[in-house]
């Protein structure tokens, strides 16, 4: 069973209204469970709202999304997948621990069955010793660990991130992928993951999708294949500059198809 | 904060109080000027301290009409603001409502409710006082529970949280410090409005109606006496309202700022 099914899917926002906006065209996407794929394009070409219909938080106009084998909505419904934005998200007027018990709170699960889930997310973004600090006393970085964390309190089988790492500073934001890596190979955790960071989707993903704006379309799914194991090593090897160029060249391909568009109209 | 800080903060304005105290009294007397005309901080002092009972229990009147006000103002505001967060028509029809009220003297309605009421009813006041703050409270919180961050809600539906969950983990909390910052408007706009009610007529036992008849009888030193009783009664309302949003201002990190509106 695949992890997530797209299938024939179009978005128009304010259907038959004057400011219509045709958001995504036919995409057709499957994601095998375990699999890392990113979402790469330029701006306006539709890669957050693409999550957004997997994550059932909005509907398609046309076509249906199968996520786990069921409909998003009944996907979303049972938790099936834990969720992470750009900006971390956390509640500031709960605790660090509270806050990553948040949706096992909302799945109805008991005090002390929270804590222990809570205490376990902790360390497996390692901060353990921050259960009782407030939101705002972390920086960054960490306040998006705990968001990571809180993501996959309830152990969803799929992540959906939509640019999680676009707010921190490059040092911290090398770390972080190779953290996430870690833990989505520990968790065996699919992975979902919008950027327009060209390094970032290659060093992460088994496969980058990219996608081209107005309408929003799938152009060319890049498969990156940089071995099981990545690490430091892997941001310098020639492979990884390879899998660089070639999703940057499928980028280009739309920047020129858009500059000759432009043309073509006058 | 450590002594240092705050011996930082206290002993400037301190001084500079005390030379503008001692400066009045040097002025006073080196003019000769009259105490119709000014009288001095000495002779304040020693009217304060002569009709300490007398200013207290004027004060008590005062203080008792802000209070109750702004309780009932505070819970009425709060009720409110859930009905215009549920009903957005509502919304719609009140919000300007209650910016165009601000750009307007509501105050003068305490001559109609005097009216509505009998002479010796403390209820003309502390009606004036509930109005006012009730759109003060009204504005901030509706506010704090509508304006939730679009990350959160976005979190809460992906939890698939029910209208209930999302009103109790996200939106009351959101508008608490909001709250907070409307209590630290409304107090001592609640105070003040205690005080000018008094001038409109009405029971002749407050601050508001003491100050201006011992002026009126030339006992220009007693009046001064309950100025110094309103100023106190003013600063306890604004000091326990800041006191109030100080403590949640500390769980949080920071408050959000609030309008007065």
């Amino acid at each position: 069973m695949s992890a997530v099914i797209v299938n024939q899917v179009s978005k128009v926002f304010n259907v038959d209204k004057p400011n219509h906006v045709d958001a995504l065209a036919e995409i057709e996407l499957v994601i095998e469970p375990g699999e890392f794929v990113s979402l790469i394009g330029p701006s306006g070409c539709g890669k957050s709202t693409l999550l957004r219909l997997i994550a059932n938080l909005i509907e398609p106009t046309v076509g249906n999304v199968l996520v786990n084998g069921k409909p998003a909505a009944q996907a979303r419904l049972d938790q099936d997948y834990g969720m992470a934005f750009q900006q971390a998200g956390l509640f500031d007027w709960r605790s660090v621990e509270k806050n990553i018990e948040l949706p096992l709170e909302l799945k109805g699960w008991d005090k002390a069955r929270r804590r222990a889930r809570a205490q376990e997310m902790l360390e497996l973004v390692k901060l353990p010793e921050f259960a009782r600090h407030m939101p705002w006393q972390l920086s960054g970085g960490m306040q998006q660990r705990v968001a990571i964390a809180r993501a996959l309190a309830a152990h969803p089988p799929l992540l959906l991130m939509d640019e999680p790492f676009g707010a921190l500073d490059e040092m911290t934001r090398e770390h972080m992928q190779a953290e996430l890596l870690q833990i989505c190979a520990a968790t065996g955790t699919t992975v979902v993951f919008v950027t327009h960071s060209i390094p970032e989707a290659a060093y992460l993903s088994d496969r980058v999708v990219v996608m081209s704006p107005r309408p929003g379309r799938i152009t060319e799914i890049i498969d990156v294949d940089l071995g099981a194991k990545r690490n430091e090593d892997t941001r310098e090897a020639d492979v990884f500059y390879d899998s660089i160029t070639s999703i940057r060249e499928a980028l280009r391909g739309i920047e020129h198809a858009a500059v000759r568009g432009g043309v073509d109209d006058r | 904060m450590s002594l240092r800080r705050v011996l930082q903060a206290v002993v400037p304005p301190a001084i500079f109080g005390l030379v503008f105290v001692l400066g009045w009294e040097a002025i006073v007397k080196g003019f000769d000027l009259k105490p119709y005309f000014l009288p001095a901080p000495s002779a304040i002092w020693s009217a304060f301290t002569d009709n300490l009972d007398l200013v207290r229990s004027a004060a008590m009147v005062s203080g008792a009409n802000a209070l109750v006000g702004l309780l009932v103002g505070t819970l009425l505001g709060v009720a409110a603001s859930f009905l215009l967060m549920r009903f957005q028509i509502l919304n719609e029809l009140v919000s300007p409502l209650a910016i165009a009220l601000n750009a307007v003297p509501i105050i003068v309605l305490v001559a109609v409710f005097q009216n509505m009421f009998a002479s010796t009813s403390e209820i003309p006041r502390r009606l004036m006082v509930t109005l006012i703050v009730f759109f003060i409270v009204l504005v901030n919180v509706a506010k704090g529970l509508r304006q939730v961050h679009p990350t959160h809600l976005e979190l809460m539906r992906s939890y698939a949280a029910s209208p209930a969950a999302i009103l109790t983990k996200t939106r009351i909390p959101n508008a608490l410090p909001y709250l907070f910052t409307a209590l630290k408007i409304a107090a001592p706009t609640a105070v003040i409005t205690a005080f000018v009610s008094e001038y409109f007529g009405g029971r002749q036992n407050g601050l508001g109606y003491f100050i201006p008849s011992n002026f009126a009888n030339s006992k220009n030193a007693v009046a001064w006496a309950y100025v110094i009783g309103a100023c106190l009664l003013g600063l306890t309302f604004y000091l326990v309202s800041v006191l109030l949003e100080s403590i949640i201002k500390q769980s949080r990190g920071a408050a959000p700022g609030g309008a007065t509106t």
